[in-house]
């Protein structure tokens, strides 16, 4: 099968305008008698349920929490970019779709971050007419703080809980229609299948997480937002209950999976203390706007400090390496995750790392806090000479800024990082990989479509700051709701799709088959233990940089890992119940099959770009060395029975806008 | 660490429930609170027994999942956060443990230490939100320029979690402050003035319908709060009702 990505045709700047000219619309009378199901109530599917039940259809919308507010979108820090220019700073609609295309390692769809870039100014205005309470200036006017990779000021933010506010903006959005019944939710459902009728999605298995019961639900479309696969690591900065199963499940129906191996490792969080760790925890990128990062200058510093013998705040500045000052002198402190993940295990790996396990450096707050003191007592007309005053309206403002940010490092940590400066080490976090869709972001099965983190198309092998809530948004509210439509046109007078139609009865079948098997197994470990085994394998060998030895090594040890847990799970309880650890056998059952996925899309790519670090494709001073000649296509896996046999489709990305260079932040 | 957990049992809604006493060694106390409990789930799972049932999801103190009644106190002793954020070092070596569900009459046990929160949905169905089409074809943002103190207020009352903290540690399980909360954030911000009226009116009302108690004032909610939540709210609130109250 060929991949269509069904690209519009004419310049860049006009394809999605015509393309909305010319589709097919629905008639809001028949839109009540078209029903579509949603699949996780993020910023993408909480969006996307919101307005599509706005526009007129009949929603159906599912989350495994117990209420959409729990999202993991909600986690979300920073902020989220708009091509808005309210700076006056020289940002555009081409800037943005230029640092994205760029940011992503030039593995990303044109088309697709083009119309991403066009649709960002709305979303703001969206967000604020929902009264999602966004950061002011003084003059009442919206603020802007800049980001990773970018030279401009435009994020937009809501301190450190941009995610939650925009998060409760399509939550409250989803409530309305709720209330008007025109959206039916099923909190703690988890989809544990698709259901294909004559070539066309038309409905899911789900299980009702409280009672057990296995249930159908049919409609003329299913839409998957259903967030990343981040948790095969088992260690991620993703929720506990973040899973890949509703984005596996419609692979193994037959929707590729694309560039599985492009996981963003993200610089800024709290590094990782014992074997007990059930998670990790980011601090927000935007910290990298005032926090200096840095190891000890001297190997003997840095063992010193390891041991306990010297503190930080010991060592002078000459006797500091500003590494990402050093080497990137136009970008400094605020290149890429990608740049600056990389250059912290570098240093951490040649013996600089501050913390006991050797797996830290240092993001320093002590300058800032000095240069806004300063300002401050210019300010107030104090006394910019008096150093404790100059401290305190420093803190003051750095509180102001991410009080919230610091407050949870002290807690985790217990050391106050206005004092100390905090330590910070890259973890797993957003996955750019994810279901191939095509420009209507309908994935290879007619009737599927795969929105926000869960498709592949807009962040290319590297994710810059910000630009996720933005493309979850976007797709939800602006995007979707437009191309669903031209699809679901023709399906106006087929009425109601029946439950009891046999593809519904035998993909319940095998669901509770499934069931029963992990339930009778009467194995001997839990499922966590399988996947904290599954998630170091990935980590070791498939993690922030790869070889093609540990990756070869990795897939055979997936494999065996995965038959071992057939064998030996042991899944407590009945069916019929609220049953945790059956839940998680489900999701961890889809990890050991996507983690091989992962490994093998990582071996084919001889190269390497943004999140993806193949060892053996480096310059002579540790950069990524991409391959265009040879990699610049998206690989689409088609499912065959087992990961092994997967077979690799290949959408060739064309670059008619944007000039594919080295990418360099010096 | 060696603790005593005095864990609250419940199969399922229609059960009963009691306390059990699990008896656990070598925890850290770098531990959050809840990985402590994983800790105990792995041991009971591989000697034959069920897990205890708990809620989570974030573990960093934002996705408001979390719950537990811990020693008397919503999300334990110490201030300022949810379970997931507490940690081990704020027990002592031998120290024993009670941990409860959030109990209120409009939060049912759905079992062992989980709850059924949905409640504070159906009150958020009922006008937690500004009726605005999700077009995109909204007027530009700049265009409502708002006083930075009133958006600062009304992101702080934007902060609440809806954990429920507020409901299970009120004497008269209270939802006043979660409520208020969300009215606070929209009446503060004039994008939510023109449907306040009803908005208030139909959020109390449910709130009612749920089973939730009456404010008596006494403040614990917003001590047990682990986003800070103020009391101010509420007095908000209670004016946005009687003002509406007296519209009519």
């Amino acid at each position: 099968m060929a991949l269509d990505s069904k690209i519009p045709h004419g310049p860049i700047s006009d394809k999605w305008t015509d393309y909305k000219d010319h589709i097919n619309l629905v008639n809001p009378a028949n839109k009540r008698n078209l029903d579509v199901i949603v699949v996780g109530t993020g910023l993408a599917g909480g969006s996307a349920a919101a307005t599509l039940a706005e526009l007129g259809y009949n929603v159906k919308a599912f989350c495994f929490q117990d209420s959409p507010r729990r999202a993991h979108s909600i986690a979300a820090q920073g902020g989220i970019n708009a091509a808005k220019n309210y700076q006056g700073d020289g940002d555009s609609v081409f800037r943005l779709f230029y640092d994205t295309v760029k940011g992503g390692d030039y593995r990303a769809r044109e088309a697709n971050v083009h119309r991403l870039a066009e649709v960002s100014a709305n979303i703001i205005d969206q967000c604020v007419a929902q009264g999602v309470p966004l950061a002011r200036e003084y003059g009442g006017l919206l603020d802007n703080r800049s980001f990773g990779g970018t030279l401009v000021s435009r994020t937009f933010y809501a301190k450190g809980q941009t995610g939650q506010q925009l998060l409760l903006g399509a939550y409250s959005a989803m409530n309305r229609q709720i209330g008007r019944g025109k959206i039916k939710m099923y909190n703690r459902h988890e989809m544990l299948d698709l259901v294909i009728v004559d070539g066309k999605a038309r409905g899911i298995i789900a299980r009702n997480l409280i009672t057990g019961e296995i249930e159908r639900h049919s409609a003329h479309a299913v839409v998957i937002g259903s967030g990343g696969y981040g948790n095969v690591f088992f260690l991620s900065t993703n929720a506990m209950g973040s899973n890949a199963t509703a984005a596996w499940k419609i692979h193994k129906k037959g929707a590729f999976f694309a560039n599985p191996c492009y996981t963003q490792i993200h610089p800024t969080c709290i590094p990782v203390s014992g074997d007990h760790q059930s998670k990790l925890t980011l601090m927000s990128e935007s910290l990298r706007n005032d926090g200096r990062i840095w190891v000890p200058a001297k190997l003997e510093d840095a063992k010193a400090i390891r041991e306990g013998k010297k503190k930080p705040t010991d060592l002078s500045e000459e006797e500091r390496d500003y590494y990402l000052e050093r080497r990137y002198p136009s970008f400094g402190n605020l290149v890429p995750r990608d740049v600056a993940s990389r250059a912290a295990k570098e240093r951490c790996d040649a013996g600089f790392g501050v913390n006991k396990t050797g797996e830290a450096v240092y993001l320093d707050f002590a300058a800032a806090i000095q240069r806004y003191g300063k300002e401050q007592a210019y300010v107030k007309g104090l006394d910019a000479n008096d150093k404790n005053l100059v401290i305190k309206l420093g803190t003051e403002v750095v509180e102001n800024k991410y009080g919230n940010l610091f407050q949870m490092y002290l807690k985790i940590v217990d050391e106050n990082p206005y004092i100390t400066p905090m330590m910070i080490y890259p973890a797993v976090h957003y996955t750019m990989g994810g279901t191939w869709v095509d420009y209507n972001l309908m994935t290879t099965i007619p009737g599927c479509f795969s929105i926000g983190e869960s498709n592949f198309s807009d962040h290319g092998a590297n994710r810059l700051g910000a630009s996720a809530l933005m493309q979850g948004l976007a797709d939800g509210y602006f995007v979707l709701p437009y191309t669903i439509g031209d699809y679901l046109s023709p399906d106006i007078k087929m009425g109601p799709i029946s439950t009891d139609l046999p593809e519904f009865v035998e993909a319940e079948k095998a669901v509770k088959d499934q069931i029963e098997k992990f339930l009778n197994n009467n194995g001997t470990h839990s499922v966590d233990h399988f996947h904290k085994k599954l998630g170091k394998i990935m980590w070791d060998k498939v993690g922030m940089a790869r070889n093609a030895k540990g990756l070869n090594e990795a897939i055979v040890e997936i494999a065996a890992l995965r038959e071992e847990f057939y064998r030996d799970v042991k899944v407590p309880g009945k069916a019929n119940e609220f049953n945790q650890e059956l839940e998680k056998a489900t999701r961890v059952a889809d990890f050991l099959e996507l983690g091989e996925l992962f490994a093998k899309d990582a071996l084919h790519r001889n190269e390497s770009c943004g999140g993806h670090f193949r060892e053996e494709y480096q310059s002579a001073d540790g950069e990524a060395q991409r391959d265009d000649e040879n990699f610049a296509y998206v690989a689409a896996w088609e499912y065959k029975g087992k990961p092994s046999d997967a077979v690799l489709h290949k959408e060739e990305l064309v670059f008619d806008n944007i000039k594919l260079v080295t990418r360099s932040y010096k | 660490m060696k603790l005593t957990l005095k864990i609250w049992r419940q199969k399922n809604a229609e059960d009963k429930g009691g306390i059990v006493d699990y008896p656990i060694d070598g925890i850290e106390p770098d531990m959050s609170f809840l990985e402590m409990l994983d800790v105990l789930n792995e041991q009971l799972i591989n000697k034959g027994e069920e897990p205890v049932a708990f809620d989570h999801d974030c573990r960093e103190g934002i996705c408001g999942m979390c719950s537990l009644f811990i020693n008397g106190e919503a999300h334990g002793p110490d201030r300022g956060v949810t379970t997931c954020q507490l940690h081990m070092r704020m027990f002592k070596d031998g120290d024993t443990i009670f941990i409860e569900p959030f109990r209120a009459k409009a939060f049912p046990v759905i079992k062992d230490l989980v709850v059924d929160r949905t409640s504070f949905d159906r009150i958020q169905h009922a006008g937690g939100f500004i009726s605005v089409n999700t077009s995109g074809n909204t007027i530009d943002a700049n265009t409502i320029p708002i006083n930075k103190h009133d958006a600062d207020m009304a992101f702080d009352a934007a902060t609440c979690i809806g954990c429920g903290a507020c409901v299970a540690t009120c004497k008269n399980s209270s939802a006043m402050l979660f409520v208020s909360a969300k009215v606070s954030q929209y009446a503060l911000l004039p994008q939510g003035r023109i449907e306040a009226t009803d908005r208030v009116l139909n959020m109390v009302h449910q709130m009612d319908a749920e089973g939730f108690g009456n404010c008596t004032n006494t403040g614990a909610c917003e001590v047990e709060c682990p986003k800070g939540i103020s009391l101010e709210n509420i007095a908000r609130m209670n004016r946005e009702y009687l003002s509406a109250s007296l519209k009519g």
